[in-house]
């Protein structure tokens, strides 16, 4: 760069400008061998971008520091961040993401699912990682990169973009005055409408500094700084989801619990226990004028449902395992979208499932006669005991229990009945039946809709003859101490957008010049409303009405009046 | 202000604006790097090796087995092996046997076992014991403590302890024989 020697700087208004100053911070005039930062042309009007302050970016840029710097604060390069993250983040959508895989897929193993079931693109886009986009280190790295360019682009127009409009004097530059895009020239207008002009300027609100004669009428200058609040806000919501990602702040657990049942809750490390009191279902019922349609296509349609939870908390610290001693802590109901809350964590009613087995009641008689000799039930959710004494000296005995049967024929030795889960959805038994004072069992096999004799020969039966069920309430435990961060970054960036949105930072310059009184004005955005703010000004003072310079300019948009991006 | 002065101060500005630039680089960096790494690291929720083994105390349901109940931090000296299981888990069932025969072999070099069962019910556990006619303590987690303690997801799992109580191992999924005496090898106090 040439010139970097400190009078180059100095105006000859005396101002002394930091490097890479377009026009001068004082008196607008521009810095002549730093035009072409902003594009300006000496026959065309002032770039106004930042007021012409310097960016540094632009200038300093020996060491790695500074190098990186003026990286991060192209707003260029923030605008290649983004785009590279949209159109990553669209290619994630293509096919689904590896905890979307259907579970009733052939194999649930990424590698295989995504080649088998969409050939080679769905290979590319596994081995790509884009089955696990939303997290994976190379998207959160686009992320935090975008977060990086908000950052430094911010702080590199903010600082020098306020010092230059701290710095501004009312007495301008001739040049800077004419080369506005609202610009006019009178001829022998005296220090009476000058003054007028002023006051009139006062009375719309504008804020009045004057110099040697030469006067600033200025309004709205915080609405600059909108742009920049708005970025402080996305900052914190960035920030915000970085701190979710810390268990302090942000724990999310599922958990299913029975009716009747009480277990821990997961995610509260121990401290807190839940116990399903009851869980109830309601539905739209079947001639409800306004979904009938509807449910005759696609079945019964849920019109709320909710479980009635006790929250229990462990009183004394005990070893965990062994029984802690609880106290009933809350009580409540947790419906969708009316979670049940305490000490900060949130249970939310997800899902549910109804009529899972509680306990089943057998009768036991003689094949050719269906008189009861008696009944027991086994409770099949503990299922602990094995032997049920009946009356008359007969005895059952639980010889094997499946809780959800099924057959498995894939086994090596050939079918075997095996339980898919622990949970009672399709018992069934394998029983010892003992006539009285016999030691040789009778062995019936005894399930839903299943009752075998496999000897043949058996003369006791074994029939269900009752059952009781209960249902499984999903909830999800969340404790979020990220909200009231979002919540801020959200008011702090809707503060910036009205602040940027709603004001402008409109100036007017009178600058008296030989016997002339040149006018000129500008504005951030809104140029129309500048322009009635001055008609209304010059009322009765005879001062021509500044002129749209932009209109009759020849070359056009070298004016350009954004801030931000 | 003459030309030293001003060079003076242009220097002083230079470094203060390095200084504030590599500051904001910093802890910009800070707060990426710290994203990623735990966001990457959430993945996973068990226990690593290194970390000590968190206490619990379960009664002991094995009949073939003398033990009333077991406490993980009574078991010190030992090498300890933590196993989830459930009778209903294909996986879990397969790695029994081996998990029998060498017990056998180890349980005299100062190697305990503790199968930690997810069932729902007594009688498919102890159906399960005499199936395959284990020694080794069975405790019961019947209100999902210990799982949600260790943070255990899908089983089988299990977890090599060192006569410390440090876990030195930690496997997700089924075992094989020849891994397993490897990790009995790496407790063995």
């Amino acid at each position: 760069m040439r010139g970097m020697g400190m009078n180059k700087l100095k105006c000859e208004c005396g101002h002394v400008n930091p490097e890479g100053t377009v026009l001068c911070e004082a008196c607008g005039k521009p810095i002549e061998e730093n035009q072409h930062l902003d594009g300006n042309r000496e026959d065309r009007l002032l770039n106004m971008r930042y007021d012409g302050s310097a960016r540094r970016s632009l200038t300093y840029n020996r060491s790695v520091v500074d190098k990186i710097w003026s990286f991060f604060s192209s707003v260029k390069v923030g605008i290649w961040l983004i785009v590279i993250t949209l159109i990553a983040s669209a290619v994630g959508t293509i096919f689904p993401q590896e905890i979307y895989i259907p579970a009733d897929a052939p194999s649930r193993d990424p590698a295989v699912f995504y080649e088998s079931r969409y050939g080679i693109l769905g290979k590319i886009f596994y081995q790509l990682g884009f089955h696990n986009l939303y997290s994976s280190w190379w998207y959160m790295l686009l992320i935090s990169l975008i977060g990086i360019s908000l950052v430094i682009c911010s702080l590199d127009r903010v600082v020098p973009l306020y010092k230059a409009l701290k710095r501004q004097k009312p007495k301008r530059h001739e040049v800077f005055i004419r080369k506005q895009r609202f610009f006019s020239e009178t001829a022998g207008a005296n220090e009476n409408s000058k003054q007028q002009f002023a006051e009139q300027l006062k009375k719309q609100r504008y804020r009045i500094r004057e110099e040697d004669g030469h006067i600033v009428a200025e309004k709205g200058r915080f609405s600059r700084w909108g742009p920049y609040v708005n970025h402080i806000g996305l900052i914190i919501i960035l920030l915000a989801s970085i701190l979710r990602l810390t268990p302090v702040m942000y724990k999310d657990a599922r958990v299913s619990v029975r009716e009747g049942e009480r277990i821990v809750l997961p995610g509260t490390d121990g401290e807190y226990y839940i116990k399903n009191e009851k869980f109830t279902v309601e539905q739209y019922s079947d001639d409800d004028v306004r979904f009938k349609d509807s449910m005759k296509k696609r079945g019964p349609v849920d019109k709320s449902y909710q479980t009635d939870a006790v929250i229990y908390k462990v009183k004394n610290d005990t070893v965990p395992g062994a029984e802690p001693e609880l106290e009933e802590y809350r009580t409540g109901a947790i419906r969708m979208n009316q979670p049940l809350k305490f000490d900060g964590y949130a249970l939310y009613q997800k899902n549910y499932q109804l009529n899972e087995f509680k306990d089943m009641s057998f009768k036991l008689h003689k094949q050719a006669d269906e008189t009861a000799i008696d009944t027991f039930t086994i409770d099949l959710t503990s299922a602990d005991q094995a032997e049920y004494k009946l009356k008359d000296g007969y005895r059952v005995k639980v010889s094997n229990y499946w809780p959800d049967y099924y057959l498995d024929d894939k086994d090596k030795d050939g079918a075997r009945p095996r339980s898919r889960t622990p949970y009672p959805r399709n018992p069934a038994f394998v029983f010892y039946v003992y006539a009285p004072g016999t030691d040789k069992p009778e062995v019936s096999f005894a399930g839903i809709g299943q009752n075998i004799d496999p000897t043949g020969k058996n003369v006791y039966k074994l029939g269900i003859v009752d059952f009781n069920t209960r249902n499984v309430s999903g909830l999800t435990v969340r404790r979020d101490y990220t909200l009231p961060v979002y919540m801020a970054g959200a008011v702090i960036f809707m503060i910036g957008v009205i602040q940027g949105m709603y004001w402008q930072h409109r100036r007017v310059w009178i600058h008296p010049q030989n016997g002339k009184l040149l006018v000129a004005a500008h504005t951030n955005k809104n140029w129309y409303s500048l322009q009635r703010d001055i008609e209304k000004a010059m009322v009765g003072t005879g001062i021509h009405m500044v002129k749209d310079q932009l209109e009759t300019d020849e070359g056009h948009g070298s004016e350009g009046d954004k801030d931000g991006h | 202000m003459n030309l030293e002065d001003r060079k003076e101060q242009k220097r002083g500005k230079k470094k203060k604006r390095l200084l504030f630039r590599l500051s904001i680089l910093a802890v910009l960096l800070g707060a990426v790097v710290f994203a990623i790494v735990t966001s990457l690291q959430k993945d996973k929720t068990t226990y690593k090796p290194g970390d000590k083994a968190p206490d619990f105390k379960l009664e002991q349901v094995n009949s073939r087995n003398s033990l009333d109940s077991i406490q993980l931090s009574k078991l010190k000296g030992k090498g300890v092996m933590i196993n989830f299981w459930a009778t209903f888990c294909k996986p879990c069932e397969a790695e029994m046997p081996y998990m029998q025969n060498l017990y056998k072999k180890y349980r005299d070099k100062g190697i305990e076992i503790v199968a930690i069962n997810l069932d729902a019910n007594q009688l498919v556990v102890n159906n399960f014991i005499e199936e395959y006619a284990l020694d080794f303590p069975v405790v019961r987690d019947k209100s999902s403590n210990i799982r949600d303690l260790y943070r255990i997801g899908p089983i089988p799992s299990s977890l090599f302890i060192d006569k410390d109580g440090v876990i030195v191992e930690q496997k997700l999924g089924q075992l094989k024989l020849r891994d397993l005496e490897a990790y009995f090898k790496k407790i063995e106090p």
